[in-house]
């Protein structure tokens, strides 16, 4: 039952579900925590939430596969999502996307061989007053100019 | 004391605090309505003429009237703050400053529809706004806003926020409620609509951030007031999201109707200096572009229909004479592709052709065949999917290429030069 995952882990997991009126609808918030706390969503993941919520694991498998901030493999520490959309792209976005893969080596898609950073490429971040803009981890950052990104990368060893 | 001030975007610093929210008159309105029966408040709302400001344009007070009276099934509220129509950022804002103005029209709303659960569906991206939201439910809870018997009443309310996981598509209502079920974000055939069959089969109402917000002041103030402040069957004001080729991007309230020329120019700025204005975005990316000469308009639902546009979620994006249209081309064909859910045929295959199409026009190895090529598969998808994804990608492409083809050609030559293909 407990597939290898921690009790704490378990405990927050059912506090999440807990919150539902249904569990199923938990599943979105229990992959969050899980991927969270494992880094990725592979077979592990799937079959604990399936297990507690009741689901058969094709149906977590379907969710996993359908929502781009899922993973199935891990990624490097921190996670640089650029904005490529129009207005981002209208103000620079593609300066800093080749900024950024010439300094971290890397194209989209991709984890440096340290395993410090994944690069992304993403759709509106609906920050566009701030475009270009990018998202490392959970934080913001706008009007991003291709000298700011050696100051920016520093602030996440 | 009230929000002596007839607008809904509040600067005050600190706003999102349970106290500076209060000191500026919050949840006088909850009180209020929640002293009066709730079919007083529905047809408060209903008067108003708040038409939805998430892009369907649907009346709020319209779709509440749908719900079933003293059914036996419970029903829910979810409010939509999936904000992710490319050039939108206006529930964001709401939701990072004004956290405790959506939880009250939420009271007023549940109130209104009886619905004792609501849900606030937030874009996974949303970091800093979900927790900016989180807090107000909890100082809302622990001042007895939120809970049972709220103000002294017997109405009890129970509002949650859930984070959506990086989908366009569940931005669309009944995608949005599959999501929330946990499932793929595969939109329903309608109908029946949610109001009758929403989350977990129970009628439910779906309203965006920016139209639940309207609702405290249509409470406060009547609605004779807030439909004074718009057009006829159109009330109030609305926020738009100015992005793109203006000197001041950000977030402007015009009440509905006013001039997109003021919002443009004087609002925002109007262009930086030495660049002209090409075409403008009216509603976000899946709007139809319009062209400089074209955008003499009033903000409003019906003018941007009739210059076969939308307002859309009023995501204005101001495109100068400096960019390739054949880039815009490019992000739409690619961002469509991407976020096209696959479930109809049409919208699945038509979105990733068009993408193939572009990209091969991209390199150098395309001509003005492949425009035609990509104007033909749009209007084979128009019309022929069950959620409105499949029109938001064929309309404003099929615009695109009707009103700047010429621009498009010399674009599509110069790929043409620089890759060596003659």
């Amino acid at each position: 039952m407990s597939h290898g995952f921690a009790p704490v882990v378990l405990d927050e997991v059912r506090a999440v579900a807990a919150r539902y009126p249904r569990r199923e609808a938990a599943l979105l918030p229990v992959l969050r925590v899980l991927q969270r706390v494992s880094g990725a969503l592979g077979r592990a993941e799937e079959e604990l939430a399936a297990e507690l919520l009741g689901l058969e694991p094709v149906r977590v498998r379907e969710a996993v596969t359908f929502y781009s901030l899922f993973r199935q493999k891990p990624a490097g520490r921190h996670i640089i999502q650029v904005c490529i959309n129009l207005s981002c792209s209208m103000a620079g976005a593609g300066r800093s996307l080749a900024g950024l893969q010439t300094r971290l080596g890397i194209g989209p898609g991709e984890t440096t061989s340290d395993g410090r950073f994944t690069l992304l490429t993403v759709e509106c971040l609906g920050n566009c007053d701030r475009a270009p803009c990018l998202m490392v981890d959970e934080d913001d950052h706008g009007r991003v100019q291709e000298e700011q990104l050696d100051e920016i990368l520093r602030r996440y060893p | 004391m009230t929000r002596e001030r007839p607008e809904l975007m509040d600067l005050t610093e600190h706003l999102f605090e349970l106290d500076v929210y209060r000191s500026r008159g919050g949840y006088d309105a909850a009180r209020k309505a929640l002293g009066m029966p709730p079919v007083a408040v529905l047809a408060e709302v209903r008067d108003a003429d708040l038409k939805g400001r998430g892009g369907a344009g649907f009346p709020a007070g319209v779709k509440w009237g749908f719900i079933p009276r003293d059914g036996e099934k419970p029903v829910y509220l979810c409010v939509n703050a999936d904000e992710g129509e490319p050039g939108a950022f206006k529930d964001r804002w709401l939701m990072t400053h004004d956290p405790h103005l959506l939880l009250e029209g939420i009271i007023i709303t549940a109130y209104a529809v009886g619905a004792h659960d609501g849900f606030i569906y937030v874009r996974g991206e949303y970091e800093a706004a979900a927790l900016r939201l989180d807090r107000a439910i909890d100082e809302a809870r622990a001042a007895g806003f939120l809970g049972e018997g709220i103000f002294g009443t017997k109405f009890g309310l129970e509002v949650m926020v859930h984070r959506g996981a990086g989908a366009y598509i569940c931005g669309e209502e009944t995608a949005l409620l599959e999501s929330l079920e946990g499932k793929r974000g595969e939109p329903r055939l309608k109908p029946p609509f949610p109001a009758s069959v929403g989350l977990f089969r129970c009628p439910t109402i779906i309203n965006n951030v920016e139209t639940v917000s309207n609702v405290p002041r249509i409470l406060r103030d009547g609605a004779e007031a807030f439909r004074e402040l718009g057009r006829p069957g159109d009330g109030g004001t609305r926020l738009f999201s100015v992005s793109g080729a203006v000197v001041k991007p950000g977030l402007y309230e015009v009440p509905v109707g006013a001039p997109m020329k003021d919002l443009i120019f004087q609002h925002a700025g109007g262009l930086p200096p030495g660049r002209t204005l090409k075409a403008v975005i009216p509603g976000g990316l899946s709007a139809p572009v319009l062209r400089a000469d074209e955008i003499d308009l009033p903000l409003d639902g019906d003018s941007l229909f009739r210059a076969g546009s939308m307002i859309g979620a009023g995501a204005v994006i101001v495109i100068d004479d400096g960019t390739s249209m054949l880039d815009i081309l490019g992000i739409m064909t690619r961002f469509y592709a991407h976020e096209s859910c696959g479930q109809c045929t049409p919208c699945r295959i038509g979105t990733s052709w068009m993408h193939k199409t572009f990209t091969r026009l991209a390199s150098g190895n395309g001509n003005m065949e492949d425009i035609d090529e990509i104007a033909r598969v749009a209007s084979a998808i128009k019309g022929r999917s069950l959620c409105p994804l499949g029109d938001a990608a064929a309309l404003p492409i099929l615009a695109l290429v009707t009103k700047f083809r010429t621009d498009l050609g010399s674009r599509v030559e110069e790929a043409r030069v620089r890759s060596g293909s003659w």
